[in-house]
């Protein structure tokens, strides 16, 4: 990033640079997502399902790319008031 | 039950992927729920073209294979509550979109939402006739330009004989969204007229979205051109196409002229 950057105006052609950017980095990098995202959510569930029941309908898996990280949030139901409801696995 | 649109026109560029996310974006805004899906696996593109590219975890291919279930693969737009999105595959090889799994998504998406888009991919190999299959409509986008008007021609072939509703006997309708309008190149004569590519094609026309750099920079920032700029002319011609999809009578779609020809300063239209 140039000195010159700092003064540029801030205009689309740069959000789409900005947005590339992250996307490819991910893409060249991480592979398929789904197939991380797909074992994690297959490995936690089987972990809490020792545990409590878990309707596999209701499980939603939520990610979002930043540059230097993940966040993956995986949401599911149980049927009693547990302490914690929320898992957050950073990658 | 909801209507499945497939959005297709043989040649690549010509404004599939733009006209998917901004006609869906303009239903979505009218108060229909929309689902749109994109049928280009292994180049998807509808995902960063609607600012989602960050947020898909499972996609259509996922779904099929059954990794996923179908609503764990839609990601809902954040803008638009009513709007939906169903990514395509971006790694998986395109044999995986099979024909049995892809009539399953779009049936049970049929029953979940008022509109079905289908983004079809460019060409008419595999993915291209998996995307027009089952369509109730069609929006066929093509450019004044002879190469894409000849592919479009293609496409309409396809669409009378390749989807199940032709199969069926019942014919599939088929509008015309003509993208990329000049007036100032037709005002010169430079460009095919629109009643030219009409002629040639045969079909009704649906709207004329005018070549505008609004649309470059709703893509830049990953909006619908309808969201990122409502009152640019693109978008007041992509909404007005919705409205046209959604039923309402709107009489003949109205030519844009050039503001500096004759005709422009007699009738006082704006050029694209």
């Amino acid at each position: 990033m140039s000195v010159l950057n700092l003064f540029r105006k801030r205009n689309s052609a740069s959000a789409a640079r900005d947005r590339l950017q992250i996307l490819l980095a991910h893409e060249k990098t991480s592979g398929p997502a789904s197939a991380l995202l797909f074992t994690l959510r297959e490995e936690i569930l089987a972990a809490i399902a020792k545990h409590v029941d878990v309707d596999q309908t209701k499980v939603n898996v939520n990610m979002k790319r930043e540059e230097t990280y993940s966040i993956v949030e995986i949401d599911f139901e149980v049927p009693e008031p547990l302490p914690v409801s929320r898992l957050r696995v950073a990658s | 039950m909801g209507e499945v649109v497939v959005v297709t026109s043989g040649k690549g560029g010509v404004g599939k992927t733009t006209t998917t996310a901004a006609l869906g974006a303009a239903l979505a805004a009218a108060g229909d729920t929309v689902c749109v899906i994109d049928f280009d696996v292994g180049l998807r593109n509808l995902d960063l073209v609607l600012g989602a590219e960050r947020r898909v975890v499972f996609d259509f291919i996922n779904v099929i294979q059954g990794h996923a279930k179908l609503t764990q693969a839609l990601i809902r737009d954040k803008r638009l509550e009513n709007l939906w999105l169903l990514p395509a595959s971006q790694t998986r090889d395109k044999d995986a979109l099979t024909e049995e799994g892809v009539e399953y998504v779009i049936n049970d998406l049929r029953s979940r939402f008022d509109w079905v888009i289908c983004d079809s991919p460019a060409g008419i190999e595999r993915g291209a006739a998996l995307a027009m299959r089952h369509a109730d409509l069609a929006v066929v986008v093509s450019n004044p330009e002879v190469s894409s008007v000849r592919d479009s021609d293609r496409i309409i072939g396809l669409l009378d004989a390749k989807t199940e509703r032709a199969e069926r006997g019942e014919g599939i309708p088929k509008y015309l969204l003509l993208t990329r309008y000049n007036a100032a190149r037709a005002s010169r004569g430079d460009m095919m007229a629109v009643e030219d590519v009409l002629e040639i094609l045969s079909i009704p026309l649906l709207g004329i979205i005018p070549e505008s750099e609004e649309v470059l920079k709703a893509s830049n920032v990953g909006s619908p051109v309808t969201l990122s700029n409502p009152a640019s002319r693109p978008a007041v011609a992509y909404a007005e196409a919705a409205r046209r999809l959604r039923g309402e009578d709107l009489g003949e779609v109205v030519v844009p002229v050039h503001k500096n020809g004759l005709f422009g300063k007699l009738f006082g239209r704006n050029a694209a």
